[in-house]
């Protein structure tokens, strides 16, 4: 290997196994070097660059093989792929769901959230009864199942990840205000009351007989220029917080030059968020529809999934969809009868909020540390492996395919003129049915809580965009649920959860988590947000354990939440003060002075 | 080629290249600036196939390896050039209006079909019909050697053998497409450019014409003797004869560098007068009647040094030379005192300006244009001209701007000069690594992290046939004499090929095993070629004798000649 200096440790002949079966590779013929001769070998910085994407499948081979990334697994994945074992120490290190000790036992991991909600709900008694039953431990971040919190995700040692609530509790709640009225749109219209543990439900057959692969044949029919021209006239935006224009964004892409990519973005981490969770556990060849579409409009060869490490029943149920999304002829060399060939690869992240931002996004799937890249340049002409990309969450794209059942007039029918469309909004904490809910953008909060069976106790507070959103009071009851209005309130939606907490909750608490979680979760990468979210932690703890801010206290806040604005890379050090900020505003941290 | 010293590309055109051939050259170690620049290319999709009997570590960042077989390079190259042919993918227009000789060329590598290719080098047809198809249909390409390619009885034969791949597809006189030697320090370049040859003035301006001698004959007021000089080989063979009996050695250490190195000594050892100019008391200079103890160039001179891509640039002095050191200008000036003749002109830049009104190639390179520019390339004949980025543009244009078409050469596949035998039955090449130069004049007395000094590297099959391991003493034994060195099991080497460095002479005299036959047009001996034979060493005897060497008395035939041009 050119200029790579390995350790002596070697891999167990069971970790050489896994790692090799999850590539399919074969060590001999496939990997970064190839003695295909005597005197002829095949390597170079090529073939090592295509094969670093494979970096982070490998590392979950050897996690679960092994429980851990030992030295001679990293070396032998090192050797296979050409990585520097530095680099490739770096990528292991970075993730939540790997370690880089040896554990002390051999058990599967039970990973139990301590962010707000779920604290609120009992997740440490938990962790202890869990702990005291025999169980290996880990507590950590949001795991995406607000609902039915306390959330517990099992990270599966030599057998498959899964979470218990999954198939035993209760059916997770959907509830849409537009599914009854065929001409509007709805997300979830074909969601609700579907028992989701029927397989039959989820084939190519049923999914037909719903309508599904109508948005298909329709943008093929209208051709990119027209799909891009409704997209744009519906008005749809992104529904992952930056609520950045589709149609501008597929335009720039289709105008570009190929290859190019289209990712599906299905890792939301944002605490209170689970709705791309419930879509594609529930509907996935929707979202395998939706991402053909996206692919075909722009010109696309290559589509990608990248979806939480956490979500094992929606991972399995979209290799599942993508498989008869084959056998259908949606994907492949002629994806669809298009002529142009289409396929999707999926791919699991390992545990890190901020891989949820679409560049590090890109560069967790190329193989490296999950970090943002500069914008620009942006991801329209400089996106995955450096090449003009698509990426919009399942939300945003389902959007699309209403957009195409519809038309963009009727798509337009409900919600504001700033905000058309319907938002998923992810309701959890103290109100009567936690779940997910659909309703058109421009619904005042007070009504959504109602539709959620109101609020129990006397509300203290909503928690809106999540971490990085912002707290409104209980006088917020009339704020219009629309991008314009969050906006002027100076607060936001963010992916759309919902965080509602009343007057029993330690809200002191619940900030002190938040920031915490900033803390854990800033990638480190650039200065202002790897200090400030340490400092803002610091700062909140103080302030929480004395009751009352000082006035230096509040001035250093301030200008920490300034320079993470001005000069992180990404959205988490824009918004990683807000939610802080807000709570010091609302009196729910100190003493209300700001 | 064609007529100047000097690669045809620049550092930035390998940035921006599509198909690179390494040949014979392990420039990661020997050229590691230049291979900088290579790795960028190789960064934005560059393809490099790398042509060497060993993977080298170069080699390990090529898409492609290619082992072919010591000094079978012309019949690979011939091999490449049949199969571009066969396939139609040579460059038809651009062989008709730049060149001449084709179709005798073609003729000639006609019986090199892939399977003859295979049989002479030992690379499979394939990997050689990939690297012709890479190469003839890039937009651009070059090729990049060294002394794996001039370091053989047929030195200029093998080069030539790479300009006829250049020609034959046009890849060269284009932008990021052309022929690349690189130079093994930082004023190689520079040493060929200012007439360090038997027979060219600066600017390789030719010695024998009569025009070019009443120049500089004007400018330095005396006469100049029209008879080329010897280059080194030829020296050696002068003092063979007795014709050569004083010599003066300025920055070289022959006495452990040359091939067949006791031959050498004893050569050295009979002169009446031997002179040495040097930074270090080098072998050769502990041998000497007069030592003229030099400053370092890189630190203690003001002039100028020329790169690889014939970029001139300024160097200055930042520490006074140590002890009784002195600028090499200063010495020979004060030679030239004591022999009679008052030279005026000293200074560095006074030097440079004589220097470029003689030198059409130097003539627009004022000493204020080279402190601003940080560097211009030759060609650069006037004030306003910018300095050439590739050389042989006018390979492209209308008329070829006068000039006479290119050639096509026809060359012959010749194996190296000492074929294995029962008695010596495996190859023996030589290179060098990263953290020395040559015969460690300039890197020995340095500490490295890195190195482990010369040792004798051999494949693990190799090894097993002879009973040896990692560490074990071995003696080394070639027609000319033996050598006992450590050695290093390797699978960078096929089979029956061994290797060492040569960058510890006193502990390891490598160079006693190295076959001086040489070129007859270049000079140059093939350090890359000998045959030897490796004998296990009894353990008492490996412990008590560490590493030595002894000398088999007398010369090795050579295909020696007197005459030979330069460059």
């Amino acid at each position: 290997m050119a200029d790579l200096h390995f350790s002596d440790a070697e891999p167990t002949a069971s970790e050489r196994r896994a790692v090799l079966a999850a590539l399919s590779v074969d060590e001999a013929s496939d990997g970064a070097v190839v003695v295909s001769h005597p005197r002829v070998v095949r390597a170079g910085m090529q073939r090592r660059k295509q094969m670093r994407h494979l970096l982070l499948p490998a590392l979950h081979a050897l996690q679960r093989e092994a429980g851990w990334i030992s030295p001679g697994g990293l070396n032998f994945v090192g050797r296979t792929l050409g990585v520097p074992p530095a680099e490739a120490y770096g990528v292991a290190t970075f993730y939540e769901m790997f370690r880089t000790e040896a554990p002390a036992h051999e058990l599967s991991v039970r990973h139990v959230c301590v962010d707000p909600i779920c604290a609120l709900a009992g997740a440490a008694p938990l962790a202890e009864h869990l702990r005291s039953q025999g169980h290996a431990v880990h507590e950590g971040p949001c795991l995406g199942q607000c609902e039915r919190a306390p959330a517990v995700f099992i990270q599966g040692r030599r057998e498959p990840d899964r979470v218990p609530a999954d198939g035993s509790g209760p059916d997770s709640l959907l509830v849409s205000v537009t599914a009854s009225a065929p001409e509007a749109p709805s997300l979830l219209r074909h969601m609700i009351g579907r028992d989701p543990g029927h397989n039959e439900s989820m084939s190519m057959e049923a999914y037909r007989e719903r309508g599904g692969g109508t948005a298909l044949d329709t943008a093929l029919r209208l051709g990119t220029d027209e799909v891009i021209a409704q997209v744009t006239t519906a008005g749809l935006s992104g529904r992952g917080g930056a609520a950045f224009p589709t149609g501008i964004k597929w335009r720039a892409v289709a105008d570009g030059e190929g290859p190019k990519h289209v990712v599906a973005n299905i890792d939301e981490s944002e605490p209170g968020t689970f709705k791309d969770r419930l879509l594609c556990e529930l509907e996935p060849l929707a979202i395998i529809e939706s991402i053909a579409v996206a692919g075909l409009t722009v010109g696309a060869e290559h589509g990608w999934i990248y979806i939480r490490g956490e979500y094992p029943l929606a991972t399995q149920r979209l290799r599942h969809a993508i498989a008869q999304a084959h056998s259908a002829g949606w994907l492949g060399d002629d994806a669809a009868g298009s002529g142009q060939p289409f396929d999707i690869e999926l791919r699991r992240g390992a545990g890190a909020y901020i891989c949820g931002e679409e560049t590090a996004l890109f560069n967790s799937l190329e193989g490296f540390r999950g970090e943002p890249r500069n914008k620009p340049p942006f991801p329209t002409t400089h996106g995955l492996f450096g090449r003009p990309t698509v990426v919009n969450n399942p939300e945003t794209l389902l959007n699309v395919n209403e957009i195409l059942r519809i038309g963009p007039e009727a798509y337009r029918s409900v919600g504001t003129d700033g905000s058309p469309g319907t938002k998923l909004f992810c309701l959890s904490g103290h109100v009567g049915r936690p779940g997910l809910y659909e309703a058109p953008f421009g619904i005042p909060l007070g009504e959504l809580l109602g539709l959620a069976g109101g609020v129990q106790g006397t509300l203290a507070a909503v928690l809106l965009g999540g971490a990085a959103g912002s707290f409104v009071g209980p006088d917020a009851g009339g704020l219009q649920l629309s991008l314009e209005d969050t906006r002027a309130a100076g607060t936001t939606l963010g992916s759309g959860p919902v965080m509602v907490f009343n007057d029993t909750a330690d809200m002191s608490a619940v900030v002190e988590r938040l920031a915490k979680f900033f803390r854990d979760e800033s990638c480190g990468q650039c200065v202002p947000c790897r200090v400030g979210t340490v400092r803002q932690h610091e700062l909140v703890t103080q302030i929480r354990r004395t009751g009352r801010s000082t006035e230096p206290q509040r001035e250093l806040l301030g200008d920490i939440a300034d320079a993470m604005g001005d000069a992180s890379i990404c959205g988490l050090g824009h918004t990683a003060a807000s939610a802080v900020l807000s709570a010091m505003r609302l009196g729910l941290l100190g003493d209300g002075q700001l | 080629m064609f007529g100047l010293g000097g690669g045809t590309c620049s550092y930035q055109e390998i940035t921006e290249t599509d198909v690179i051939l390494l040949w014979g050259s392990n420039a990661r170690e020997a050229h590691p600036i230049f291979f900088h620049h290579l790795l960028r290319g190789l960064d934005s999709g560059a393809v490099m196939y790398a042509v060497d009997p060993r993977r080298t570590s170069s080699a390990e960042f090529a898409d492609v390896w290619l082992g072919l077989d010591v000094g079978t390079d012309i019949a690979l190259s011939n091999t490449v050039a049949r199969e571009i042919i066969a396939q139609g993918m040579h460059n038809q227009s651009f062989i008709d209006h730049a060149t001449t000789g084709f179709d005798a060329y073609a003729a000639s590598v006609e019986p090199f079909t892939l399977e003859e290719g295979e049989r002479l080098t030992g690379v499979p047809a394939e990997a050689i019909a990939e690297m012709a198809h890479r190469y003839a249909t890039a937009d651009r390409a070059q090729i990049l050697w060294t002394l794996g390619i001039t370091e053989h009885h047929t030195a200029v034969e093998n080069v030539l053998s790479l300009c006829n791949l250049a020609l034959l597809t046009g890849h060269v006189g284009r932008r990021g497409s052309g022929l690349v030697p690189l130079r093994g320090q930082n004023n190689v370049q520079g040493g060929g450019d200012m007439g360090a040859l038997p027979d060219r003035l600066p600017g390789f301006q030719l010695l024998t014409d009569p025009e070019v001698r009443a120049r500089y004959e004007s400018t330095w007021g005396c006469e100049l003797n029209p008879v080329p000089g010897k280059h080194l080989t030829a020296m050696f063979d002068a003092m063979e004869d007795g014709e050569l009996r004083a010599l003066y050695v300025i920055g070289e250490n022959p006495a452990d560098s040359e091939a067949n190195v006791a031959h050498a000594r004893k050569l050295l050892d009979g002169l009446d007068l031997l002179v040495v100019q040097d930074i270090s008391l080098t072998r050769t200079a502990r041998m000497a009647d007069v030592v003229l103890p030099a400053a370092a160039g890189w630190s203690s001179s003001e002039g100028t040094v020329t790169s690889s891509e014939r970029r001139v640039q300024r160097v200055r002095a930042a520490v006074p030379p140590q002890g009784d050191a002195r600028d090499d200008v200063h010495i020979i000036s004060d030679l030239a005192s004591h022999m009679g003749a008052q030279w005026t002109a000293t200074s560095a830049q006074e030097l440079w300006d004589e220097m470029r009104s003689l030198s059409p190639l130097h003539g627009g390179m004022s000493w204020e244009r080279l402190e601003a520019s940080g560097g211009l390339q030759w060609p650069c004949p006037h004030d306003d001209h910018p300095g050439t980025e590739f050389l042989h543009g006018w390979l492209w244009e209308p008329g070829l701007d006068g000039h006479a078409p290119a050639p096509f050469s026809t060359v012959v596949h010749r194996p190296p000069a000492e074929a294995l035998s029962e008695q010596f039955p495996l190859r023996l090449t030589t290179g060098r690594v990263l953290d020395s130069y040559n015969t460690g004049a300039q890197s020995a007395g340095y500490s490295s992290p890195i190195r482990s000094g010369d040792a004798i590297e051999i494949n693990p099959a190799d090894a097993a046939d002879l009973g040896v391991v990692e560490g074990d003493i071995v003696r080394v034994s070639s027609p000319r004499g033996s050598v006992d060195m450590r050695v290093h099991v390797t699978d960078r080497l096929p089979t029956g090929l061994v290797f060492t460095t040569f960058h510890f002479p006193e502990l390891v005299d490598a160079n006693l095993l190295t076959n001086d036959a040489w070129d007859v047009r270049s000079g140059t001996a093939e350090f890359k070629a000998a045959s030897v034979r490796i004998d296990p060493l009894p353990p008492a005897t490996a412990a008590a004798g560490g590493v030595s060497g002894t000398a088999v008395a007398g010369r090795a035939s050579g295909t020696a000649a007197a005459g030979g041009a330069g460059g």
